[in-house]
């Protein structure tokens, strides 16, 4: 009578050595080959959080653009902000291939379920925030999502070779915005000087607990979903950006970064990760206007998606 | 309200430049195929990585199975001689 159940654990055990085996030769996973369900619900709660947060991040910068300082900046920023909302649909595109639907997804963003990046709770009080965000947010993220572009499945890693590319020019007119303002007269630099100082520490709150108490990180590296430890990539990040801010002639608001001879890297402070924890639990400054505004840009949609759903439906226009 | 999912999924392919074939861009929803090569054009070519966008239904799409794939593709595996590497030329044999 037990032949039926140790046939489907000899076969779940057979997938489960096929999926080992594709992992430790560094193949990649597919929409439909067999995995773990542990590994399938991984994906599916950083993918999201990764889309969630792309669409929640166009909102800090696009509080700007009616009053960017010129034709120019203003045309970037709403490229940007353009390709942000891209960068979501590609990951939503790449989260629906594990089976979970888009209004699924949605509706646990707008419900709280999912989270995004807590750094978007963070609000943008002056015009050189526009650039501490491309400079130090995008920065980070690009540090932690190059890796990515390697990850175990597929659709991911594919999408996040096409976000990573555009994401450069992101980091570059951040930078530029930065320098400019810090070349300039003695208020434009110290509004420069003020916004990195307010971005500094939250940017690097963008790589997560340190590692020994970073709950998902050993089986997510194992998975190859995670390549490197998130003090690892904040290190990484760290050393990147020192040299960055002496050319802009920009301090950083840490008087304990010093270069480590012995290490080859520099030495920082201890990150207040009371701050984080409280913005993560929805106490931040913007949380809660984050997901209001959300909501309210998707039921003011609602009128849109209805007419060209009716549209397609009166001339059945090739979908079926 | 009508949600995004009722919307077909679409898969994109994109011709890069002329000459060249399309290939698999990515996938969107979309209610019709106007809007799903308008919508293509917006998230796929934004910075002119394309000359020609075609969009395709997914469901329209047949896939072998990667259950079968062993099997299914096993024909080619044992004939090497369909590659030129499998044939030895004397050296010195020119414009071969």
């Amino acid at each position: 009578m037990t032949t039926a159940p140790a046939v489907e654990e000899a076969t779940e055990s057979a997938f489960l050595a096929a999926f080992d085996a594709a992992v430790a030769a560094d193949s990649r996973i597919e929409p439909r080959d067999w995995m773990p369900d542990a590994y399938r619900a991984t994906l599916v709660r950083q993918m999201a959080q990764h889309a969630h947060s792309e669409i929640i991040g166009m909102q800090p910068e696009a509080n700007w653009i009616t009053r960017a300082p010129s034709l120019r900046r203003k045309a970037i920023l709403m490229a940007k902000v353009q390709d942000e909302a891209g960068h979501g649909l590609y990951l939503y595109s790449a989260t629906e291939t594990l089976g979970v639907g888009r209004d699924e997804l949605l509706d646990k963003l707008h419900s709280g379920r999912q989270r995004y990046s807590s750094i978007f709770n963070y609000p943008t009080l002056t015009w050189a925030d526009v650039g501490a965000i491309g400079w130090l947010v995008d920065g980070a993220a690009i540090t932690n999502q190059v890796p990515l572009c390697r990850c175990s499945y597929g659709p991911y890693a594919r999408a996040m070779i096409r976000i990573c590319k555009e994401e450069s020019f992101h980091q570059r007119q951040g930078y530029e915005l930065l320098l400019t303002l810090s070349r300039g007269t003695a208020e434009q630099h110290a509004m420069a000087q003020d916004a990195v100082d307010r971005w500094w520490w939250p940017s690097l709150m963008m790589f997560g607990p340190p590692d020994e108490e970073s709950g998902h990180s050993a089986q997510s590296m194992e998975w190859k979903i995670k390549r490197h430890s998130n003090d690892e990539l904040r290190q990484r990040f760290v050393d990147i950006c020192v040299p960055q801010a002496e050319i802009l002639g920009l301090t950083l608001p840490d008087p304990d970064l010093r270069w480590n001879e012995e290490r080859g890297s520099y030495d920082y402070g201890d990150i207040d990760w009371t701050e984080f924890q409280q913005v993560l639990r929805g106490n931040g400054p913007c949380n809660e206007q984050r997901i209001s505004q959300r909501r309210q840009a998707h039921e003011d949609g609602a009128w849109v998606r209805e007419a060209a759903s009716a549209y397609a439906a009166k001339h059945e226009g090739g979908a079926r | 309200m009508s949600p995004a999912t009722d919307w077909p999924l679409w898969e994109v392919f994109v011709r890069s430049r002329r000459g060249l074939s399309h290939s698999h861009a990515g996938s969107l929803h979309a209610p019709d195929a106007t809007m799903a090569l308008r919508q293509a054009r917006d998230l796929y070519t934004r910075r002119g990585e394309g000359v020609s966008i075609w969009v395709v239904p997914s469901s329209q799409i047949t896939a072998s199975s990667p259950d079968e794939k062993d099997p299914f593709f096993e024909p080619a595996a044992d004939k090497p001689y369909r590659h030129p590497t499998f044939y030895e030329i004397p050296e010195g044999v020119r414009h071969l």
